[in-house]
């Protein structure tokens, strides 16, 4: 039994109202009576009753109507209806207007005390429910998105404008800025966070992987397709999916998911049976899909359909007032999942944690303070823990053809370009190399 | 904290003998002087012609009125069915913290649901439900506590399963442990 459970008896005949009332006073409710629905509803109006036990017949109004007024107080209170003639269409139409129950007067008392604990038992879920819901949705809320800057206050001003809409989103910024947490926070702030939210991070699969996975297989498909398996896109059903990396997708891919987007259904791969699933698409990429489209290189029509709205994520050198927020909390982070203590950081070190670049953004640092508490002397970070060693002159990601040309370019010139020389050092064969020098335009008198 | 003294009015034909061991079990639970009293009055005023069951409110309220004082807590002794107008039946019942109450054996034999009659379990079952209803006028709700006399009974093998004792939490609210 609930003690703190508060009941509400209505019922015109004073001698039922004082039974019930004692009754349910021994068992340690709160119990209080009215003896109409306009009492009742004035007395709901002010105070908060978890069960409300009505009878049909009253004069004014009767318990059907007083249950749908209640309902639009409160539709979490619970109304068992009570009558002394038990016809199946009221009972229909009160349990179709949302009465917990219906019980015909008089009853056992075995059944009165089954129905208040039934209701009792209702009543603790949902409070558990509701508990569990703020606890899941709190936690997504602030998980790892700090920044108090201007710059990422109106990124979370635009996450919570758009959040609560079905609106496709467009994520754009530099590699370790956070683009999945914001998709996340989009997600957890969103109608649909009670459903899952399905990520594929396009970039890692190939094309015929990613077909695979986006739309699920049936047994038999491809060789390795034994069983049946569920796509990406019915996991996410009534949630979200988040394709990372959209901008690295083959044209192909593109053309099948604008046909997805547009018609929210598709075939598995090897099937035939047309599958339909409501999902929101987040996409994230860290490259300017806008300046592809105009090389051709990202379908128009599939850029419109993604890019209902657009977030763009400021680098973290753009907003280094926010380094002495995410230093603290990711020394928190860190030191609590090592079972340390909290270390303090050196005022030096954190002014060149403010003067780095972080050409990996918000990743980097976290990685760099991760590192730092590792290797450390255990009582705080400071300046050498750091690896701002050369980094800090240089904000400049080398690609991996920038790198490719350097270092033909090196070997080239250590071998005064003998072209069969270089090409034995360099393990491919001379037809190669050829191709790779005029790729890359390189001179004899090029640097590396 | 001493509590009030009990008086059990018997209204109708009691054997007594059976009063007399209600009686006892009840000051043995309370520790307080019982005084039982014969009263011969005619309860058909209170006979419900529809239910053919006696009305249990109505009886409450006049041993209140009638019988009770505020110097005694006041159980009337039924041998009739009772009823409130929302339930079914009743064993029993009294005002939360108040003076009276109202018990009745008329549920409580064997012969009425055709098992062979056993006087002894009968004045058991009685006595606990005496002490229970006195419980609720010593200002007691339901307990959950195994086999306490205050958990709530709604069948007679509910009854059979309780002591005839308070627990030590149900003591402890009224200063007797």
């Amino acid at each position: 039994m609930i003690k703190t459970i508060s009941l509400l008896i209505v019922d015109d005949e004073e001698s039922v109202r004082d039974s019930l009332l004692n009754w349910f006073v021994e068992d340690g409710y709160q119990v209080a009576c009215a003896e109409n629905a306009k009492m009742a509803l004035s007395m709901l109006e002010n105070s908060h009753y978890d069960i409300v036990l009505a009878d049909i017949k009253m004069p004014g109004m009767d318990g059907l109507e007083m249950l749908k007024r209640i309902k639009t107080i409160n539709k979490e209170t619970i109304v068992i209806i009570m009558t002394a003639f038990a016809t199946v269409d009221t009972a229909v139409q009160a349990l179709k207007d949302g009465a917990f129950d219906y019980v015909t007067k008089p009853f056992d008392p075995d059944d009165l005390s089954h129905l208040i604990r039934n209701a009792s038992k209702q009543i603790s879920l949902a409070a558990e429910n509701e508990t569990l819901r703020n606890k899941v949705s709190s936690l997504e809320h602030v998980e790892d998105l700090i920044g108090s800057s201007q710059a990422m206050q109106s990124v979370l001003k635009e996450v919570e404008r758009v959040a609560p809409s079905n609106a496709s989103v467009i994520i754009t910024g530099e590699s370790g800025t956070g683009k999945e947490l914001i998709a996340r926070a989009i997600h957890a702030n969103s109608p649909r966070r009670f459903f899952p939210m399905v990520s594929v991070h396009c970039g890692a699969l190939s094309e015929s992987l990613l077909e695979s996975e986006l739309f699920g297989h049936e047994k038999g498909a491809f060789t390795g397709a034994v069983y049946n398996r569920k796509g990406r896109f019915e996991m996410a059903d009534s949630g979200t999916i988040f394709l990372d990396e959209i901008a690295t997708i083959s044209t192909k891919m593109q053309i099948e998911l604008l046909r997805v987007l547009e018609s929210k259904s598709f075939m598995r791969v090897g099937g035939n049976k047309l599958i339909t699933s409501d999902f929101r698409v987040i996409c994230a990429s860290n490259r300017d899909l806008k300046k592809m489209v105009e090389h051709g290189s990202f379908r128009e029509d599939l850029y419109y359909r993604l890019n209902v709205v657009n977030i763009t994520i400021p680098p973290l050198r753009e907003r280094i007032e926010d380094i002495p927020a995410l230093v603290d909390y990711f020394i928190k982070k860190y030191c609590i999942s090592m079972s340390r203590s909290v270390l303090p950081i050196e005022a030096a070190a954190m002014k060149r944690l403010q003067e780095f670049d972080f050409p990996g953004n918000v990743r980097e640092l976290e990685n760099m303070i991760e590192r730092a508490i590792v290797v450390g002397n255990g009582k705080e970070i400071r300046v050498k823990d750091l690896p701002l060693g050369k980094e800090i002159t240089t904000s400049h990601v080398e690609s991996l053809d920038e790198q490719e040309k350097r270092h033909i370019q090196l070997i080239l010139n250590k071998y005064a370009w003998n072209i069969s020389r270089a090409a034995k050092a360099l393990q491919v064969d001379r037809v190669t190399l050829y191709n790779k020098i005029r790729k890359f335009g390189l001179k004899q008198d090029g640097k590396a | 904290m001493s509590l009030h003294k009990i008086t059990l009015v018997s209204l109708g034909y009691f054997d007594r003998k059976m009063l007399e061991q209600v009686a006892k079990a009840v000051q043995l639970q309370y520790g307080v002087e019982v005084s039982l009293r014969e009263e011969h009055v005619d309860i058909n005023k209170y006979f419900d012609a529809g239910r053919k069951q006696y009305n249990g409110n109505l009886l409450l309220r006049d041993i209140d009125q009638h019988y009770a004082s505020d110097a005694h807590k006041t159980i009337g002794l039924l041998s009739v069915d009772l009823f409130i107008p929302i339930l079914t039946y009743i064993f029993g019942q009294a005002y939360l913290n108040g003076r009276a109450g109202i018990a009745s054996f008329y549920r409580l034999s064997n012969e009425r649901y055709g098992l062979e009659s056993d006087k002894e379990l009968l004045t058991n079952r009685f006595s606990k439900e005496v002490i229970h209803e006195l419980g609720h006028s010593y200002r007691l709700i339901h307990c959950l506590t195994h086999r306490c006399v205050m958990q709530s009974s709604t069948y007679v093998e509910d009854i059979d399963q309780k002591l005839p004792s308070l627990c030590h939490d149900c003591k402890k609210t009224l200063g007797l442990a």
